[in-house]
């Protein structure tokens, strides 16, 4: 698998980072690099293996339905860089 | 024949399906412990799960997938015991952690269908693709501020239930009509309230149009539309426009779009292009979801009766007509009151009753069955004294619309005003005679053959008694007189 700079330019808009077009090509090796490394594991045969799905399969624990959390705006907005009111106030995004 | 829009070049059948997000009925958040309630002061039923902060880890709530599963019961279909949890990833602002969590590959509810009712009394099968949970995202405002958007996270991480329909829609009345009782099921299983102008309950419609026979064409998915009346509108506004392109020689693209209700048009939504691109995979803070056949098994046998059931035994039980019944069991609260009313009593009287003058009643006042100025108990009462020759069926109108106004017991207000019937056969025989009297020429008439004079002199005996002599004995007591 091998991206092109296109590849890489619309994977940066999805994650809304800016990258500038001379870092593409270092961009591009860096993560060819990793793909190519993940890669590996397609040597590994996993036929008649389900995933996520093994022997010992713990299962999701859960929570009763009880409130037990919240009430702490104040904490919530403590990292806000910008607020109005009991708000987080960011650049107007509208349709 | 079914429903069908023409076109310059011929006829169109219509294709739809839908997608409902129903927010569950539950006390806490699906993966987090903050509360749900509607309304509550900006951000303060956030916990740091649903503001995303570094290494909160999201707990699932037992509840929530209870309501998930009652509703794949409620809706005939298949519970998956074992589901999965995907990452949906989409950047916005109110949804903090840059992803959704949702179930992409294995939804908790698989196949099943719904049988909808259509006002010529033919009913058809919907069939449900699948429903699955995800979280809410939280609510943006636009218009408090020139250049800023205002970011309240109350409904982040609340329940949903996406339920989609398989597009064996054919018409907006069919849409209408799933909609509907889609919105009946979940509130009788108490897994959604149902209201759509509070947005508990919003749908994605998808519409697409094709010549008879052919296979689908092309469609495009109308977002977050929020009544079922602008469904509708909007199926209709969204085909003709599709059936335009088509016939202009252009083709359709599939895109989203908005239904603009104050227009009745749809437009496009071309800043979401890239929305497509949810890059989805499994979640890794969340094992699989793994329920136990026992438990799922003693969630159905807690199930209540729903409303095909019901409907069912009302017909058989109470020998209502379908539509009667259809009507009775739209609300789970409608179908207990009229059930108090009708038990021991004439069950079609209570049902006439009941959706006529209480819905009237109702109507009027603004009010619903559940705060009805008139209990259960106090309308059966009223119709024991109809039963028991107390006061005629006439003057239980009376009585019953002065219920409404002071909340009073029947039998008290029909003592206090004097509105016993009078059955003394001597006293109307005394009326009667009165009446003939004062009346001659028009008996001379009577007995020449104008036979319908009869209901004028019921009416004259009637209003000289105050419209409180009893029916059947005026009428036999008259027609003695005048024979």
């Amino acid at each position: 698998m091998s991206l092109d700079a296109a590849t890489i330019r619309r994977i940066a808009t999805l994650a809304r980072i800016r990258v500038e077009d001379h870092e593409l090509t270092s961009l591009a090796a860096e993560l060819n690099g990793i793909l190519g490394w993940i890669e590996q594991l397609n040597e590994v045969n996993v036929d008649g293996i389900e995933p996520l799905t093994g022997a010992q399969q713990m299962a999701l624990k859960m929570r009763e339905d009880d409130v037990t959390d919240g009430g702490y705006p104040e904490k919530v907005l403590a990292n806000a860089p910008d607020r109005a009111g009991s708000f987080y106030a960011v650049p107007k995004v509208v349709e | 024949m079914g429903y069908a829009i023409k076109g310059s070049t011929g006829v169109w059948e219509v294709v739809v399906g839908l997608e409902v997000h129903a927010q569950v009925i539950s006390r806490a958040k699906l993966f987090s412990g903050a509360a749900t309630d509607f309304g509550a002061p900006p951000n303060t039923q956030v916990s740091f799960v649903d503001a995303a902060f570094p290494g909160m880890l999201p707990v699932i709530n037992r509840e929530c997938v209870a309501q998930a599963v009652r509703t794949g019961l409620g809706l005939n279909s298949q519970i998956h015991l074992v589901s999965r949890f995907d990452r949906k990833n989409y950047f916005y602002a109110d949804l903090p952690a840059g992803y959704q969590i949702s179930q992409y590959q294995h939804p908790i509810v698989g196949e099943g269908r719904i049988e909808i009712e259509l006002a010529d009394g033919s009913t058809r099968e919907i069939g449900i693709t699948r429903l699955h949970l995800e979280q809410d995202a939280g609510k943006s405002l636009h218009d408090r501020h020139p250049t800023k958007s205002y970011i309240d996270l109350n409904r982040a991480g609340v329940a949903l239930m996406e339920i989609v329909s398989e597009p064996d829609i054919r018409s907006p009345e069919e849409a209408g009509a799933y909609l509907r009782k889609l919105r009946t099921i979940l509130r009788y299983l108490g897994t959604c309230d149902g209201n759509m102008e509070e947005g508990s309950m919003r749908a994605d419609v998808n519409v697409s149009v094709r010549r008879h026979g052919e296979p689908y064409r092309t469609r495009c998915e109308v977002k977050n539309v929020n009544s079922v009346r602008f469904v509708m509108q909007a199926i209709e506004a969204e085909a003709k426009r599709q059936i335009e392109v088509w016939e202009s020689g252009s083709a359709v693209e599939q895109e989203t779009r908005l239904f603009d209700p104050a227009q009745g048009s749809t437009r496009s939504m071309r800043s979401k292009e890239d929305a497509h691109d949810y890059r989805y995979f499994p979640d890794p803070d969340l094992l699989p979801l793994v329920l136990d056949e026992a438990w799922v098994a003693e969630l159905k046998a807690k199930l209540p009766e729903l409303p095909d059931a019901k409907k069912r035994r009302f017909m058989q039980e109470y020998g209502l007509p379908a539509y009667d019944a259809g009507v009775l069991v739209a609300e789970q609260a409608t179908a207990d009151y009229y059930e108090a009313v009708a038990k021991g009593r004439d069950t079609k009287i209570a049902a006439n009753w009941v959706m006529g003058d209480l819905f009237a009643a109702l109507n009027r006042a603004g009010r619903t069955i559940a705060d009805s100025p008139i209990p259960a108990s106090s309308l059966g009462k009223l119709l024991d004294l109809i039963a028991d020759n107390t006061i005629s069926g006439r003057i239980a109108k009376d009585v019953f619309e002065a219920m409404v106004e002071s909340g009073e017991d029947p039998a008290t207000l029909v003592e206090r005003k004097g509105l016993r019937q009078v059955t003394d056969l001597g006293a109307i025989e005394g009326v009667i005679e009165g009446v003939l009297a004062a009346n001659a020429d028009k008996v001379a008439e009577y007995k020449s053959g104008r036979e319908k004079l009869f209901g004028f002199f019921v009416g004259q005996v009637m209003k000289a008694m105050s419209g409180k002599g009893n029916p059947a004995l005026v009428n036999e007591a008259l027609r003695r007189k005048l024979t």
